[in-house]
């Protein structure tokens, strides 16, 4: 869930194509937008508080085997929510035709690689910034002249 | 008398078309997409949402367009926009100490564990003018270390450890906080209210409040502690599912202000706290928040109120730029009969003044 809820919509339709055509799926809750107000803790541990909203496309879809997908995704694309669900409830329901594991190895598993990848890439260039302190040694006292 | 105001329907429909014409400027130069906004001036994107108090990028991104890259009014179009939206939800706490570091810096400790990351900052850059950038030139790849930085321990939790500064940990109930965009704010707030507030307020306006503090209006002592900007994850629990899921992620900006403090009667000596937190790479807000913070809690800690930016009531009622932006604002509306009104008693205290003058010139 937390894969495809960071995915790009496009990147997870195209990986979709891989698997041939998703199943027909029946609305129980159809796309909706709405807020999530993010949540703070002040000093970062204590008493919580309000920080802002961020914008989030929630769905629910059921499988003709009855079988339930649920998705919370940030922003405001519907299709990245029906995606999302869909996706859920097929992770759900038993291994058939190993479309199980192809969704893993087709979807999940790839997206989930770039976004290491995209993530690691960031830390690693902040990672470059990190000061290296040296300190500079005191030179050795010049000996006593010897005159 | 009553006197109907009507009339300007031309006027305003041709004003919008001007304004449509001005904002897209010389046609002949191409026009400006979201993406390239987004992309290039992310740090005003930022500014919005941090104001807006919304994490959208893209309507970020075409609020700075529509408003021809006027912030205020910015802002102002991304908290309409969030008015027709429902609350679905609330997450739980967003965990900063787990945040993904695009920098991270300590002027109280050079050896801090984790160490000084910088980051893109222009902290060491000279200021000069670059003229390369004016016709563009393609930007080689930043440097990467060989390996990402180990998870670093936050500040507090090394100062905790040996009682120097100041626990913040949640109450026992934990309890869900105010918001003040449900509910109308009424004074005094609590401490949850005025760090809401702090994080949608003007920048400009908590600089400036936090600078006064420095310079001796409300004086705190202040030092940065530690600073972190970087991607956190948010969480949710859905009432449908039970468990928390992650939707999705944001970048935001912390500061953790430590400030001097002797003691008072209840509490022994001991670095007290400001707070800031921001959407985006906003760390010039996040410090003024946690300036303007720490001074607010003088009455809390027992110090004398004597500054503006000590006084909750003064903070919190000025600075949210939508409101004073309107509010000023307003004044262009017509006040004609308001004005009319005022112009017929001045007209009548001028008659007495010089009536009387009249009279006292003829006494002397």
């Amino acid at each position: 869930m937390s894969i495809l809820a960071k995915a790009d919509c496009a990147a997870i339709e195209s990986a979709c194509k891989t698997i041939g055509e998703l199943p027909h799926v029946q609305w129980l809750r159809r796309p909706e937008t709405g807020l999530v107000m993010v949540r703070g803790r002040m000093g970062g541990s204590g008493a919580k508080f309000n920080l802002g909203e961020v914008p989030v496309t929630r769905c629910a879809v059921r499988l003709e085997n009855g079988i339930i997908g649920v998705a919370w995704v940030q922003g405001r694309d519907a299709r990245h929510a029906e995606l999302a669900a869909t996706l859920d409830a097929l992770l759900q329901a038993p291994e058939h035709d190993g479309l199980i594991s192809k969704i893993h190895t087709h979807i999940i598993e790839p997206l989930a690689a770039v976004q290491t990848a995209r993530r690691d890439l960031k830390a690693r260039k902040a990672a470059a910034t990190k000061v290296e302190f040296y300190t500079l040694a005191r030179e050795a006292a010049a000996p006593p002249s010897s005159a | 008398m009553y006197v109907a105001v009507k009339g300007g329907e031309q006027a305003i429909l041709n004003s919008w078309r001007l304004l449509a014409e001005q904002r897209r400027g010389d046609a002949g130069i191409p026009e400006i997409t979201l993406t390239q906004i987004r992309e290039q001036l992310g740090l005003a994107v930022d500014r919005v949402m941090a104001e807006g108090s919304l994490y959208d990028p893209e309507l970020a991104a075409l609020a700075i367009k529509q408003a021809q890259g006027d912030m205020v009014e910015a802002v102002f179009l991304l908290r309409a926009y969030r008015t027709t939206l429902p609350r679905l939800a609330a997450s739980l706490p967003i965990d900063t100490s787990a945040m993904s570091l695009q920098r991270r810096i300590s002027a109280t400790f050079k050896d801090v564990p984790g160490g000084q990351v910088l980051g893109a900052t222009y902290d060491y850059t000279q200021r000069l003018l670059d003229f390369e950038l004016s016709n563009g030139a393609p930007v080689a790849p930043a440097p990467a270390a060989a390996n990402a930085l180990p998870a670093a321990a936050d500040i507090a939790t090394l100062m905790n450890a040996e009682g120097l500064l100041a626990e913040e940990s949640p109450p026992a109930d934990d309890a869900e906080p105010p918001d003040l965009t449900r509910d109308p704010l009424t004074y005094p707030a609590g401490r949850a209210l005025q760090l809401q507030n702090l994080a949608r307020g003007d920048e400009g306006f908590l600089l400036a409040l936090g600078y006064a503090t420095q310079r001796g209006y409300g004086h705190t002592h202040p030092f940065a502690g530690e600073i972190r900007q970087g991607a956190v994850i948010v969480e949710v629990v859905p009432e449908e599912l039970g468990f928390a899921i992650e939707i999705g992620e944001i970048t935001v900006s912390e500061c953790q202000m430590i400030n001097q403090f002797a003691g008072s009667a209840t509490e022994p000596p001991q670095f007290t706290r400001g707070y800031g937190l921001a959407f985006g790479a906003s760390e010039r807000k996040a410090m003024a928040m946690a300036l303007v913070d720490r001074s607010l809690r003088a009455g809390e800690l027992g110090e004398a109120v004597t500054s503006p930016s000590q006084m909750q009531e003064f903070v919190l009622s000025h600075s949210d730029n939508v409101e004073a932006s309107g509010f000023v604002q307003h004044l262009k509306l017509p006040h004609y009969v308001d004005f009319q009104s005022e112009l017929e008693l001045l007209r009548k205290l001028r008659a007495r003044h010089f009536a009387g003058a009249g009279t006292d010139g003829a006494a002397t």
